[in-house]
């Protein structure tokens, strides 16, 4: 589904990302742990195109196309989506036209006609109790004023509208307390199908007690410097980063 | 006198045809005319060196040969059949004035409450003299600027709402002002609204400009709001770049009345509105607010002076624009608390959005407190669309330009949100959304083109 090679990225003229190789495939669960400042965060922004990031090497396909030439928005309905690690408030930008927006430009780019206002609510209603998120969030503003485990609940109901082939989840358990972390884990789980992938990117294992990977990767320096099945993660939880930056030849 | 000169053909006109102007117009029109001109040979137009005009050149906006229908011929138009507003099926009492001539040919089929006059000024001062010459030229006086004076001598008609104590006009009154000419047209044009005390309304005003000629407008708004009357004012511009218009508001408060004055610029060539708002009675309330869509070289010069002169009093004041291109906008914001306006509640805000380098802003904060006992806030921002706001939209699959103009249509929100009917805010919130698409064509409800 998608191969990422050698993928270099700087951001501010700095290189953070030094030659990044994976490869998802469908069905999947991918968990990218690593300290902090190890690019996980500058990976998910470049692979759904954040401007502030500037590719200086590498190839990225994703389902045969060449996504790094993609636009944003193409790659947001080609499949990708990304859980933002801090959601955008938008003040005066209702979540009922900001969703029927995106819904209805997915809907284009598949040729499909936009959606009517009586399926759009049906649809809007079932997938917010998927991650048991009040009506009323619903009809306000993007983001605004929702706490922050509100604000995640809220990611994950945008990925239910959305149906990506590929998720992106970015510390997405971050800031949550563990009755928001089981939802919003059950609300991924929820939308797991043999055609899709997550890639989870988190520094804990805790998040992966709810989300089972296939696949852990850690992230040092801007390259994957180690790779196993989901005893990696727990190992990590045990033992910290330390023995991987020794193993790295740092201290 | 060189430093004159635009204002030379105005006074060589009104001399010459004073008669006729006079002729075509009623009594309580006429009568201060004489004084006007006098106070327009003295002031003239304000320049660009006095403070309040620093950036809208009225003498080279007044110089151009435009010319006047002082004879009142005729236009050979049918607004019915050729005009369909923007703001359509909100009202069955609807009114047209074209160029600046009430049209009385077809008059709507009002159901207006007994007692109440929605109709031409001529008739109206004609045939109720002493009513109108109670308030006509009361509340704008020629001393007070050449533009105002300008307008006195040339006006001969315009718009009279008049609605007698006690009595509600439920539904909405829309007043659509037409430019229709094929040669460069001036209008001068005048609005009276008289609300006598307890009495409710709704006045919508439209101002289109039909061909592509260019015109010149002086318009001036005169609203007497008695002690415990409700009253909506909403002036929507959707003229041409082609239209020059200098609109000046007075408005004067009784007690317990509440007033809300929305003016809305979508499309326009030059703009300056003036908002002289005096809350003369305790417990008034007023809301003035508005907003502007530019680009281009359209240019929107907002100047207010909201005056609290007894205690007890409310004002909310809200102006936001988006510039575009090489747009420029001018907020100029004056707030007059005097010694004995205790208990006063002033709130003023301006927001900008600037989509260029080159667009220009121009913001004048100005709070005068005399009184000890106030509450009074101003605040003033410009600024870009929100980054991160336009990235995440995208990254849900909103295109960028879609993204940009949710951002731009979310901004003016608020002051739309204003609104005191329904079916105006829905109207408006589409308008909005259809300008910021570009889709606002000038000529989309009109047939003479087609």
């Amino acid at each position: 589904m998608l191969e990422i090679k050698n993928l270099h990225a700087n951001v501010n003229g700095k290189e953070i990302l030094k030659g990044i190789d994976l490869s998802v495939k469908a069905g999947e669960v991918y968990a990218i742990m690593g300290p902090n400042g190890s690019g996980k965060s500058t990976l998910s922004s470049v692979l759904v195109g954040n401007p502030a990031f500037e590719v200086t090497q590498g190839e990225v396909t994703f389902n045969g196309k060449n996504l790094l030439e993609l636009e944003p928005e193409d790659r947001s309905r080609e499949g990708i989506f990304l859980s933002f690690q801090y959601p955008v408030e938008i003040p005066g930008v209702s979540m009922v036209n900001f969703m029927r927006a995106a819904l209805n430009e997915h809907r284009k780019y598949k040729g499909l006609e936009p959606v009517s206002a009586t399926d759009f609510l049906k649809l809007m209603r079932e997938k917010r109790a998927i991650v048991e998120l009040d009506n009323k969030l619903a009809s306000r503003s993007v983001n605004e004023g929702f706490s922050g485990g509100e604000k995640k609940r809220n990611e994950i109901f945008q990925m239910a509208m959305l149906e990506p082939k590929l998720a992106i989840l970015d510390e997405t358990d971050s800031g949550l307390d563990i009755d928001a972390l089981r939802i919003v884990a059950n609300g991924v789980n929820q939308l797991r199908t043999p055609e899709n992938a997550a890639i989870v990117i988190t520094h804990y294992q805790r998040l992966l007690d709810y989300i089972k990977p296939d696949v852990v990767h850690v992230l040092y320096k801007g390259r994957i410097v180690k790779t196993a099945g989901p005893e990696l993660a727990l190992e990590l939880e045990e033992k910290g980063y330390d023995w991987i930056k020794k193993e790295m030849g740092d201290e | 006198m060189s430093e004159m000169k635009a204002e030379q053909q105005y006074i060589d006109l009104f001399t010459k045809y004073e008669g006729l102007v006079c002729r075509h117009s009623a009594a309580v029109m006429n009568a201060p005319r004489a004084e006007a001109l006098a106070d327009f040979e003295r002031l003239g137009f304000p320049t660009v060196k006095s403070e309040d005009y620093k950036y809208t050149d009225v003498a080279q906006a007044f110089a151009p040969d435009y010319g006047v229908n002082i004879n009142r011929l005729a236009i050979p138009v049918n607004p019915y059949d050729v005009f369909r507003c923007d703001v359509p099926n909100l009202s069955t009492s609807l009114y047209f004035v074209i160029n600046d001539t009430f049209y009385g040919k077809m008059m709507p089929k009002a159901h207006l409450p007994e007692g109440v006059y929605a109709g031409g000024l001529k008739t109206f001062a004609e045939k109720y003299p002493e009513v109108a010459a109670c308030y006509y030229g009361k509340a704008a006086k020629s001393s007070h600027d050449g533009i105002i004076a300008l307008n006195i001598m040339l006006a001969q008609d315009g718009f009279v709402l008049y609605v007698p104590e006690g009595v509600a006009v439920d539904h909405p009154i829309q007043l659509i002002n037409i430019f229709r000419s094929d040669v460069d047209t001036m209008a001068n044009r005048r609005i009276l609204v008289i609300m006598e005390p307890r009495s409710e309304a709704k006045l919508l005003i439209c101002d289109h400009s039909i061909d592509d000629v260019k015109f010149l407008s002086t318009q001036v708004v005169e609203i007497f709001a008695g002690a415990g009357s409700y009253f909506d004012y909403y002036d929507l511009e959707e003229s041409s770049i082609s239209t020059s218009r200098f609109a000046s508001v007075h408005v004067k408060q009784e007690a317990s009345s509440n007033v809300l004055v929305n003016g809305i610029t979508l499309n326009n060539g030059l703009t300056r509105n003036n908002y002289y708002v005096e809350l003369n009675g305790e417990y008034a309330e007023t809301t003035l607010c508005g907003m502007s869509v530019m680009d281009r070289e359209q240019q929107v010069d907002t100047y207010s002076h909201i005056t609290h002169a007894v205690p007890n009093c409310t004002s909310n004041e809200l102006f936001k624009n988006v510039l575009d291109d090489q747009a420029v906008g001018v907020f100029s914001g004056r707030i007059l608390v005097k010694e004995d306006a205790q208990k006063t509640a002033a709130y003023q805000t301006n927001r900008n959005l600037c989509a260029t380098r080159e667009a220009r802003i121009y913001s004048k904060p100005q709070l005068e407190i005399y009184a000890d006992d106030v509450k009074c806030s101003h605040g003033m921002t410009t600024g870009q669309l929100d980054e991160n706001a336009l990235f995440y939209m995208r990254s849900r699959g909103i295109p960028l330009n879609e993204a940009r103009m949710m951002l731009s249509v979310a901004f003016t929100a608020d002051v739309i949100d204003y609104v005191r009917m329904d079916a105006l805010k829905d109207r408006l919130h589409k308008l909005v959304e259809k300008r910021f698409r570009g889709e606002l064509a000038r000529c989309a409800d009109c047939r003479i083109c087609k």
